[in-house]
């Protein structure tokens, strides 16, 4: 960059010429396919101007089309690395606009299994944002705990990364008693590994000085701008849908609403690493007190009949192939916006029903892309290297972002 | 306060734009006239006692056959007294737009430009109304009922076949990406 002399105020205060500079598609630190351009003042962000749509791929156009089973597997690509949570948060959605109410079983297995993926969502965060401001070990100790919740995860449903777990009224299968003792297992362990990380991270002074003080956002603003989950509480505001409008079991657990107070991204840190021992805790309680039962509602109308009964009665075999090719005998009319805690904020759906086996209008809400938008309020005014550490501390994935 | 109540509060503030309230499950929609909208939400808004200061989501739907054919749906939040409201702003076909309610919530700045790039709804005295989702130059409004799940017959769209142009030379020499 070539450095002017900016004689004309008459002053010897040595002017820098502005410049350009287009970070992403696919910058490792974009965490996807984020495209930001920034205009520079030297090493001061003037302007920063987020471009998205890179992975856009008209999944509500999609869910138009389909019916409400088959939606299920298209909301696991949202936050594919918590797509457990964009189920669960689909299938509440549909079950409230149907008046379903899903077994006791299958709601404690609901929570313990979005906590579960709100811990491997947080460990992947704090991996590569710590990667991103240039802490190496983290990364790798954070993957060999979230190793073990995909090892769970693969178990119970056979799947790593695209569970498609959550069915409408419940659960695919029931989690055996074999499966919850590892588990439990693992929650035991966990807290020690939660202190490991914070032992390399939280008194380094480089961390420190990356992170405090930096992508300050007030409670007011945080409101106004319609911020959720721990970016919000990061700011002082303890808006947790677990607590405001709670759902599967989670008025039936005890744990805290961690937040911070100056809304920096030291303090939405924070808020993860509490939360990982608030989800640790939640699951413990869950698998203490987890009921025997059945995992699916009993509402013929609306649900696909047990597989094992398809397979020997003949009458279950036409009612599975009605429900599969023509939707819902009768959906009921109407409209419904539900929203869920997903590990990145409040994950919305609102779907209008005309009574068609498949949704008239399906919209999701995603907090990524409420978080993208607040970016250049972020980054505008602070160096070019805290870029990197706010994108990491709102924790965005661009899968839902785009949709 | 249950929303009926503020329902009809809104109905006696705003006697001339409220077009109607329904209620699906436990959640009220009320149905207004897009005249006045930042006022509406600036009512709610500031209003101690209702205190919609949360903007849960922002969309729109299409109604074709219906007049107006168009919604803008506000599904607004209270985190101070944890009561939700919806609000549908009613858009004739012939004349799409509405104001922006920027001005009151700004979180409602990339859900407005997500609308207008979906359905050509345009946001007036909007600070940066662009196409978000969709490249700038793309053609027709993808969340229209109208509008072919695969896209428009026949035609690609242009940087589908410059791509395709960039990569001739892979097939030339048999390079498999």
């Amino acid at each position: 960059m070539e450095n002017i002399e900016d004689k004309s105020q008459g002053t010897s205060r040595i002017a820098t010429e502005e410049m350009t500079l287009n970070m992403g598609p696919q910058h490792p630190a974009t965490h996807g396919v984020l495209r930001l351009v920034l205009e520079l003042d030297g090493e001061t962000v003037v302007k920063c101007t987020p471009y998205i749509g890179y992975l856009h791929r008209g999944i509500e156009k999609l869910s138009e089309h389909r019916n409400y089973f088959q939606i299920i597997p298209l909301t696991d690509r949202l936050d594919y690395i918590a797509s457990m949570s964009n189920n669960i948060g689909y299938c509440i959605a549909v079950e409230k606009l149907f008046g379903i109410e899903p077994p006791e079983r299958a709601q404690f297995i609901r929570t313990i299994t979005a906590e579960m993926s709100r811990i491997s969502s947080h460990l992947l965060w704090l991996a590569t944002h710590a990667l991103d401001i240039g802490a190496m070990t983290v990364f790798l100790y954070c993957f060999r705990e979230r190793e073990k919740l995909l090892d769970l995860f693969e178990r119970l449903c056979g799947a790593r990364l695209t569970v498609s777990y959550p069915r409408i009224g419940g659960v695919r299968n029931n989690a055996d008693t074999k499966w919850l003792e590892d588990l439990y297992d693992f929650t035991g362990e966990f807290p020690m590994r939660i202190e490991q990380y914070e032992t390399l991270i939280d008194q380094n002074r480089i961390w420190l000085r990356r992170t405090k003080g930096i992508g300050v956002i007030s409670a007011e603003e945080a409101i106004n701008w319609g911020l959720s989950g721990p970016v919000i509480r990061g700011s002082g505001v303890p808006y947790d849908i677990r607590k405001f409008m709670p759902y599967a079991a989670y008025d039936r657990v005890k744990w805290e609403v961690p937040t911070g107070k100056n809304g920096d991204v030291y303090d939405r840190y924070r808020v993860r690493m509490e939360e990982l021992r608030q989800s640790n805790f939640i699951i413990r309680q869950c698998i203490e007190k987890i009921p025997q039962g059945p995992v699916m509602a009993d509402a013929p109308k609306y649900l696909l009949p047990p597989k094992d009964k398809v397979l020997t009665d003949m009458e279950h075999l036409i009612h599975h192939f009605v429900l599969i090719t023509k939707g819902y005998h009768a959906a009921p009319e109407g409209e419904i916006y539900a929203a869920t805690e997903a590990p990145k904020g409040e994950l919305g759906f609102y779907i209008v029903s005309n009574g068609e086996g498949k949704p008239y209008r399906l919209r999701i809400r995603t907090p990524s892309f409420v978080h993208i938008s607040v970016l250049p309020k972020l980054c505008e005014g602070s160096l070019i290297a805290d870029v990197v550490a706010n994108i990491g501390s709102i924790d965005i994935v661009l899968g839902e972002c785009d949709r | 306060m249950e929303p009926l109540e503020i329902a009809e509060r809104l109905k006696e503030q705003f006697p001339d734009e409220v077009a109607g309230v329904t209620q699906s499950g436990e959640q009220v929609s009320v149905i207004v006239k897009r005249g006045r909208i930042i006022d509406i939400c600036r009512y709610l808004h500031d209003d101690p006692a209702i205190c919609l200061n949360y903007l849960s989501d922002l969309c729109g739907v299409d109604y074709p056959g219906r007049k107006p054919r168009f919604e803008v749906i506000y599904n607004l939040y209270s985190l101070k007294h944890l009561h939700r409201l919806r609000l549908k702003a009613l858009i004739p076909e012939e004349e799409l737009s509405i104001n922006s309610i920027v001005s009151v919530l700004a979180g409602a700045n990339w859900h407005e430009r997500e609308t207008c790039d979906m359905y050509g709804i345009v946001f007036n005295n909007h600070p940066d109304l662009r196409r978000i989702l969709m490249p700038e130059d793309w053609e027709g409004f993808p969340l229209r009922k109208d509008y072919p799940l695969k896209g428009a017959e026949g035609k690609e769209y242009r940087g589908y076949e410059e791509a395709r142009e960039l990569h001739k030379h892979d097939e030339e020499w048999n390079i498999k990406s």
